[in-house]
């Protein structure tokens, strides 16, 4: 697959235009972040009513990697629902999509904070995934080290010669890689945010997802 | 002649006035269900209007709300109030007269439900308010007059959309109303009249005297005209000159960019300190006022503005209109010239400045059609949808509705005449649950469809969200600009968002004539300080683009062809002559197509003639047909009048460029991806209350509330390009910026006459487009390139290479 080539603890990982990380040792497809349901869930608290589409479209481009890497892993790294609730939203063609996309293959749901609970979805449910040298959970320890997580959204605000664009980035430092948020009414957390400075290193890249990836210095 | 009361007659003898006669035929006509006044000069308009209420008033009152008065600016409301208030004291009426708009208390607004004025003045956005609430039956239960001041201008846009759907629903509140249009002068004052009336409403026409004709004139340049360019900064010595010779001037410009650039570079040349001020929309709403006082109390000489001086304030002592740059509509024009110089039988004085010397041939294009008083008129469209999903929710919130009624109600209005039941449903629809082809949220759906046939809310406490969302058809997205200080500091106008997200600190602009230095951003308030260093940005407003009209195009192409050159500078005559002996003019009826070769490109020249607006859109379709093609195109530039495209290869067969069904399928591929579709969607989308817009305050965290309304187009635009949203949008693109109606309008007339002109080298017509700005690179890997150049260079100096 390609994408933006980089090492991690040792590990070699590849970064995708799509915002999914590819392990290709492993076999494995991360993704983080899909807060499916989260159209459903805008419009219970009395919101706007937002186009239903947004499972769907997660799912078309998240089938799209899952076939174009031939991952046998599938880790969904937290937050994969938007609520509780949204679970039980899913309605029935879009349910078998996703039992399509697991059979024959491991899936993963590590816990999030949206989603804490075990979900009645097939898959495995776990509060973070040890896979030595690297560890994938939700929300990244600032203490740890060799660590895959999520919950962020990181987001680069740019202006590039007068345009300005906004594109969603995976970040990575000697100790850690933040993933950016796979789903698509997610919205984005800037660079720039104290939580972010906070935690990355100063060397720190920002892999910027688009049709092609690509690596700038992370901005502060 | 309806003969008026002693009170009346007194008062009148009194000031030693005598009533016009349009304004005698007014009150004649007074039981009419509609009527309309056509005042170019606006003199004895608020009398006129105001007059049959009065006089029904002087034995009824204290009966409720009795008359309503409609203007688009809340200063107005303001301003009639005070004139309003000196007759009815002078004539002793025991009448109460009150405003009420965006920037009334809350108390008062409560007060004025509960016990409402005689006369109350107000907005098109109140009055959307107003409807909205439970007791709306109650407050226009007696309401007799409706008056809709400056009804030109508001027929013109989605506000007066919104004002005559808000009128239909107070006229089946209070069937009696009879309603009084006042307009400047228009094309087609029948357009206005059916616009103002509802459906089976006769409406007769009131002309006031247009007073003596205009003296208008072109100004003659003392040096060389520039060949391209808008600003008109070399005619500054004349202009102040003009000043200098008049009592009060006021300088128009097309966009408040251009007005910016210009008061920037006057006051470099104003040596005798001239009093000038300057005023446009983006503007703080306190430093307009200020210049507004400023010109009634005199202590001005002049004023440098845009079309946010069309409306409201008495122009009584202005005695000079300058229009710099080609006026592009000669309507607005004659309604500026209109307003200037009060003294009834001297004309009003109006001088275009044009900026290049193409502008020569529009303005005296120009002055013709003023002298002929042959103005342009673009018949308005339906209207539009996303107004009527806005209506219905506001309907929704006063009361459960029959939908059956309020469809013939708002089909009874002048802009929703043709409206479909389709188009109604589907509106209707979209309130309910969002209108999706995937039924996903029935239950929790917006409206309620009770067993009674009526639709109710389903939540009344979502009426208070629907209410924060009018006035979302007149603002755009700005950010406030303050300058920086500990607490709060003066606040200088606002600057589009798009333009905001570009500035880095540092970075210096121009606002309200002076430069000033961004220094951050700070909950949704540009903070800058006084400190400027750096050549100045132009901030991009987003004031209408105004692109020059079919009426003024065709006249220029009808000189063009009998050679008609009076009143043209000698410079100009050659040039045009010099183009006919190198290649040959363009001409009514037929589309001129130039290619030639220069430093080693090959460049295309077309001559449409529609409007920069529909010229841009050409560019872009016909520059995608060229890298279809393999030709290889690099870039373009549009004017009002022509495109040129540039490109590695030659292209041979030019004519197979313009066929209508090629051009209507690339537009719709190109729907696809554009910022104008999106930013036209993010309109749609919060005037209908799809999203809601960012009210100030909310950004806490840099987490956003509400996420980016282009990922709900591409959702949309993937999974449901036909959603109600997706073709309002589409509408309004075709006519608005995007303008293909009059790209088409121009292929259905042309057919096959395309003239090829293979030039060995630049031809003179084209040659001003080399120096347009606003250069357009082709799309295709354009920013892809820029970024992977860009990230290695950052990753390159930062040593990162991981």
């Amino acid at each position: 697959m390609t994408g933006y080539n980089f090492t991690l603890a040792g590990a070699d990982l590849v970064a995708l235009g799509s915002g999914a990380l590819f392990w290709p040792d492993k076999k494995l497809l991360c993704v983080s972040d899909l807060h499916l349901g989260k159209a459903d869930r805008l419009m219970r608290q009395g919101g706007p009513l937002l186009p239903p589409y947004e499972v769907k479209d997660t799912f078309y481009r998240l089938e799209a990697d899952i076939v174009l890497s031939d991952a046998q892993t599938v880790v969904c790294l937290g937050d994969s629902f938007d609520d509780l609730d949204a679970e039980a939203s899913l309605r029935e063609d879009e349910l078998s999509w996703l039992t399509r996309l697991q059979a024959g293959r491991r899936w993963i749901w590590i816990e999030g904070n949206h989603d804490p609970g075990p979900l009645s979805i097939g898959g495995t449910h776990l509060q973070s995934l040890p896979i030595p040298p690297l560890t994938f959970r939700h929300i990244p320890s600032p203490s740890s080290s060799g660590e895959v997580a999520g919950h962020y959204h990181p987001k680069v605000q740019m202006t590039l010669r007068g345009r300005h664009f906004a594109k969603s980035c995976f970040l990575v430092d000697g100790d850690r890689l933040i993933l950016p948020a796979f789903g698509t009414y997610t919205g984005g957390l800037k660079t720039q945010s104290p939580e972010l400075t906070g935690l990355m290193r100063p060397e720190a890249i920002a892999i910027l997802t688009g049709k092609q990836a690509r690596a700038i210095p992370m901005p502060r | 002649m309806t003969a008026l009361s002693n009170r009346f007659e007194t008062w009148l003898s009194s000031k030693n006035w005598r009533l016009h006669p349009h304004q005698v035929a007014m009150v004649d006509a007074s039981s009419e269900a509609a009527q309309l006044l056509i005042a170019p000069t606006g003199a004895g308009k608020t009398l006129a209007g105001f007059l049959p209420s009065l006089i029904e008033l002087e034995n009824m009152h204290g009966n409720g709300l009795h008359t309503l008065y409609i203007s688009p600016l809340k200063a107005l409301a303001a301003d009639i109030k005070r004139n309003l208030t000196a007759p009815v004291q002078e004539l002793g009426l025991n009448v109460t007269i009150e405003d009420r708009t965006g920037d009334t208390s809350s108390h008062i607004k409560r007060r004025q439900r509960a016990a409402p004025p005689d006369i109350l003045l107000t907005t098109p956005e109140s009055l959307a308010l107003l409807i909205s609430y439970e007791d709306a039956p109650r407050i226009f239960a007696n309401l007799q007059r409706v008056i809709v001041d400056e009804i030109h201008a508001l027929s013109e846009s989605k506000r007066g959309d919104q004002l005559m759907l808000a009128l239909s629903r107070v006229q089946a509140l209070a069937p009696k109303l009879r309603r009084i249009g006042l307009s400047a002068t228009v094309d087609d004052p029948d357009a206005i009249a059916r616009f103002m009336a509802l459906d089976h409403q006769t409406c007769p026409i009131h002309f006031a005297d247009a007073g003596a004709a205009p003296d208008i004139r072109m100004l003659h340049p003392l040096e060389h005209l520039p060949w391209a360019g808008a600003g008109g900064r070399y005619a500054i010595a004349q202009v102040l000159q003009e000043v200098r010779k008049h009592k009060i001037t006021l300088i128009f410009h097309n966009t408040r960019a251009q007005a910016e650039i210009f008061f920037h570079a006057l006051w470099l040349q104003n040596d005798d300190a001239l009093p000038i001020a300057i005023h446009h929309g983006s503007l703080d709403r306190q430093q307009r006022h200020k210049v507004e006082q400023a010109m009634v109390n005199g202590q001005l000489r002049a004023v440098v503005c845009t079309g946010s001086l069309d409306l409201g304030i008495d122009w009584g002592d202005v005695d000079l209109v300058i229009q710099i740059g080609a006026p592009k509509n000669v309507k607005r024009l004659v309604q500026r010239i209109g307003r200037a110089n009060h003294q009834y039988n001297a004309p009003s004085k109006a001088i275009i400045v044009p900026a290049n010397r193409f502008e020569t041939v529009e303005c005296v294009a120009a002055l013709e059609a003023v002298r002929e008083n042959d103005l342009d008129g673009d018949p308005k469209g339906q209207g539009p949808l996303d107004v009527l999903c806005q209506h219905i929710l506001l309907v929704a919130c006063s009361g459960p509705f029959d939908p059956d009624h309020l469809y013939n109600e708002v089909r009874a209005t002048g802009p929703y005449l043709g409206l479909s039941r389709k188009d109604f449903d589907d509106c209707l629809g979209f309130c309910t649950n969002g209108g999706y082809a995937l039924r996903k949220y029935d239950r929790w759906q917006r409206l309620l469809y009770r067993a009674d046939g009526t639709y109710v809310l389903r939540d009344p406490r979502s009426a208070q969200r629907i209410r924060l969302n009018v006035g979302t058809i007149q603002d755009t997205d700005t950010l406030k600009v303050r300058l920086q200080r500990q607490r709060g500091g003066k606040p200088l106008g606002e600057i589009e968002e798009g333009f905001a997200a570009t500035l880095t600190p540092g970075d210096t602009f121009l606002i309200g004539g002076e430069v000033v230095r961004f220094e951050s951003l700070r909950e949704m308030t540009v903070e800058v300080s006084r400190q400027a260093d750096k050549q100045p940005k132009i901030a991009t407003f987003m004031g209408t683009k105004f692109a020059t009209s079919t009426l003024l195009c065709d006249r220029i192409l009808n000189r063009f062809e009998k050679k008609d050159w009076q009143g043209l500078p000698p410079d100009t005559i050659d040039w045009l002559e010099l183009q006919d002996r190198i290649s040959t003019l363009p001409k009514p009826g037929s589309l001129l197509v130039e290619t030639f070769p220069r430093q080693g490109r090959h460049h295309l020249c077309v001559y449409g003639f529609i409007g920069r607006n529909a010229q841009q859109t050409l560019g872009l379709l016909i520059s995608k047909q060229l890298e279809l093609r393999g030709l290889a195109p690099l870039g373009f530039v549009a004017t009002d009048y022509a495109t040129l495209i540039w490109g590695l290869e030659e292209v041979m067969d030019p004519k197979s460029l313009f066929s209508l069904t090629d051009l209507e399928s690339g537009l719709e591929e190109w729907f696809a991806e554009n910022a104008l579709m999106k930013r036209s969607f993010r309109t749609v989308a919060t005037i209908s209350g799809l999203i809601e817009r960012n009210m100030p305050g909310q950004r806490k965290s840099g987490r956003q509330a509400t996420f980016s309304s282009d990922i709900i187009y591409d959702t949309l635009r993937k999974f449901e390009p036909d959603h109600l949203m997706m073709r309002i949008t589409r509408d309004e693109a075709m006519s608005g910026l995007v303008d293909f109606s009059r790209i088409r309008q121009m292929l259905l007339q042309i057919g096959d006459r395309i003239e090829h002109r293979r030039l060995g080298r630049l031809s003179p017509l084209s040659a001003p487009l080399f120096l347009e700005a606003g250069r357009v690179p082709v799309e295709g890997q354009a920013l892809e390139r820029m970024v992977a150049e860009e990230a290695a260079l950052l990753m390159r100096e930062a040593g990162l290479e991981i």
